[in-house]
């Protein structure tokens, strides 16, 4: 690559003009090919037989019991998560124990394993064929093809987000800002609500962001707990291609569009917070 | 409030931290723990103040064991090196914390912002209340904290390195100013430090540590002037080590007599060790170790003059006076004045050997500014 002529100062790990120019050209290109476009092409399909088709998708009984269905199990999924989450983080960050490790591998696992699979066990769990399946069923609670199983999928699915968000950010502060708080007299509460939570609570709320966008979209594990049963166990993502595989190609990308929208949402908010804390986290991003 | 801990051991993975140790802080006195990195002290701090739970051993308060209350009962006032002042609230609010959280005899809103201001102005930091923690420098910060561990109106008051990530100067005013504090409250109070200058200044009696035992206990007079062990005596000011031989109770060094008390040392080999000022510059042509010059640095007034002497060119530093013209390579004569004497029998052969080459390390890290977080 060519590099300008010596001017003024330059940054130590500066690059020339042009290996810059290349790398940024590279970068939008790929962005603009593999994200912005896939986004565009959404809205234009959605609205590609006009207004009226969008507002009847949308208007659906099954979109709108979609919807709800989604919003059901993100206002489930995300509050459990939200509480796993805390306790696993201040318990792995502040405490020595036997077995942290291996805690902290199965945190992991849903982000290792297909979520097909994740779904799979589930299936193997609650199953006919199960122990547990028939013995529910005799009390009358159905787990698959149901809420319930839905519920359940999503928040397995979902559960690292918000624990993988405050780990690095617990240990990194340590424990000497509670330590002064009991030794000041405060209990286990108060030095919770008024030391330990003030101090982490933009990663908190990124990670309840990341988790809430992911219960919300999850396709792979539900997909094979619902059973699809329309207006009845699908949620927005398995509505999408109910639609899809039916040839409601607009209706399809209409409902496509409303989940997107959330996503943009919650993109928008995230990035808002993260000109907030950047500087706190930038180092330990994870995802 | 009178603390004592009996025969506190505590163990990490292999290393013992603390190994059977006992200490007693009189009511209103002002001790110092001092050691270098890995000694326990940090350790010895944090189980008084129930941080820590010992193996073994048991924590007085005033004849109470401390173990039977929780941390928050204690009525402990700590101070710890990195302040741990909580980031997001406002000065006061920190300093109000421990008097908010209290559950009997809570004060009122307005009795606990009288005492908030109180103490703000006792760390002379009166109109700083709503800064928060990082609008201020190092040194404000650490009297936050202390301002924040005083208004629970601790029973005792633990300081861990408070001094530890601030510069030389705003150290030194602070030391001053703690002694000040502690004579006008009166706290118990029991603070860490390897910093050996500011242990024999602030306090009224200094513990050294080493290895997780205590090596010494006593004021800052007798620990620099009659140190117990050879540990204490080179962990504390400068020194030099050379090896002497026992005899008839007397020292010699290449079968030359010195001039020095060695108690009751049995016949063999020794050490001999020597402060600056206890190795004088023979002028008036009277008997002498022979040495050879090898640097010379000007300390303040003085000049500190390292030797070569004896057969085994053992180093040896000293001070003359800064008028005295001294060159590298030059020749003259020296005599122990002082100094002391530890025989490789009475004192652990390995204790001592460790002490020797402890002093190097020491220096090292000072020069550093590493030694102990």
């Amino acid at each position: 690559m060519s590099s300008p002529k010596p001017r003024k100062m330059r940054q130590a790990i500066g690059e020339g003009r042009w290996t810059r120019l290349t790398l940024i050209t590279i970068a939008l290109i790929f962005l603009g090919l593999m994200l912005i476009a896939p986004l565009l092409v959404v809205f234009v399909e959605a609205f590609s037989r006009g207004v009226g088709v969008y507002i009847d998708a949308l208007a659906m009984p099954d979109t709108m019991a979609a919807l709800r269905l989604t919003l059901l199990v993100a206002a489930i999924a995300v509050p459990v998560n939200l509480v796993f989450g805390v306790a696993a983080a201040w318990a792995i960050a502040k405490f020595e124990f036997k077995g942290k490790a291996f805690l902290l591998t199965l945190i992991d696992l849903p982000f290792a394993v297909s979520p097909v699979v994740s779904g799979l066990i589930f299936v193997l769990l609650f199953g006919a064929n199960s122990v547990l399946g028939p013995l529910l069923d005799d009390v009358g609670i159905k787990i698959l093809f149901a809420v319930p199983g839905i519920v359940l999928a999503t928040v397995f699915i979902t559960f690292p987000f918000i624990a993988r968000e405050l780990i690095p950010l617990m240990q990194q502060q340590g424990a000497a800002e509670e330590e002064a708080a009991v030794s000041l007299g405060a209990g286990g509460w108060r030095t919770f609500f008024q030391v330990t939570l003030p101090n982490v609570k933009w990663g908190l709320l990124y990670g309840v962001l990341l988790c809430n966008a992911r219960a919300m979209g999850e396709f792979g594990a539900v997909t094979v707990v619902s059973g699809n049963i329309r207006g009845v166990t699908t949620t927005l993502p398995l509505h999408i291609e109910i639609l899809y595989n039916d040839n409601k190609a607009a209706a399809a990308f209409a409902v496509a569009s409303l989940l997107a929208l959330l996503a943009l949402v919650t993109l928008a908010v995230k990035t808002l917070l993260e000109a907030r804390f950047a500087n706190s986290l930038a180092a330990q991003r994870r995802h | 409030m009178q603390v004592r801990a009996e025969n506190i051991s505590k163990r990490y993975a292999s290393m013992a931290a603390l190994d059977d140790v006992s200490l007693t802080v009189g009511s209103g006195e002002l001790v110092a723990l001092l050691g270098p990195s890995g000694s326990g002290k940090t350790t010895l701090l944090r189980t008084i103040a129930g941080l820590e739970h010992p193996d073994s051993g048991v924590v007085y308060y005033n004849d109470r064991d401390a173990s039977e209350s929780r941390i928050q009962d204690r009525g402990v006032g700590f101070v710890f090196q990195h302040y741990a002042l909580f980031k997001h609230m406002r000065v006061i609010d920190n300093i109000a914390f421990g008097l908010r959280a209290r559950k009997k005899n809570k004060p009122s809103d307005a009795e606990i912002k009288r005492r908030v201001m109180e103490l703000l102005d006792l760390v002379q930091l009166s109109g700083l209340d709503r800064r928060f923690p990082s609008q201020l420098s190092g040194g404000q910060r650490q009297r936050v904290a202390l301002a924040r561990a005083l208004a629970i109106e601790p029973s005792v008051l633990l300081l861990d390195e408070p001094f530890g990530a601030l510069d030389a100067r705003v150290r030194k005013d602070l030391r001053r100013w703690l002694r000040e504090i502690h004579e006008r409250t009166g706290h118990t109070t029991l603070f860490v430090t390897h910093d050996q200058e500011e242990a024999l200044e602030l306090a009224d009696r200094v513990v050294v540590m080493n290895k997780g035992k205590i090596e010494q206990s006593a004021t800052p007079d007798e620990i620099y002037d009659t140190p117990a062990t050879p540990f204490v005596f080179s962990f504390i000011g400068e020194s030099s080590v050379i090896p002497v031989q026992v005899g008839n109770g007397r020292a010699t060094l290449d079968e030359r007599l010195l001039d020095l008390q060695v108690g009751n040392l049995p016949d063999g080999p020794a050490q001999l060790y020597l402060r600056p000022e206890d190795v004088a510059m023979v002028t008036d042509g009277g008997p002498g170790i022979p040495g050879l010059v090898v640097s010379t640095r000007r300390i303040g007034g003085m000049r500190r003059v390292t030797i070569a002497c004896g057969l085994a060119r053992h180093r040896i530093e000293f001070d003359a006076g800064a008028e005295i013209p001294i060159a590298n390579s030059q020749r003259l004569q020296v005599r122990v004045i002082g100094g002391r004497v530890y025989g490789a029998g009475v004192e652990g052969y390995e204790t001592e050997k460790l002490a020797a080459s402890a002093t190097s390390d020491f220096k090292w890290a000072k020069a550093e500014g590493w030694l102990d977080r």
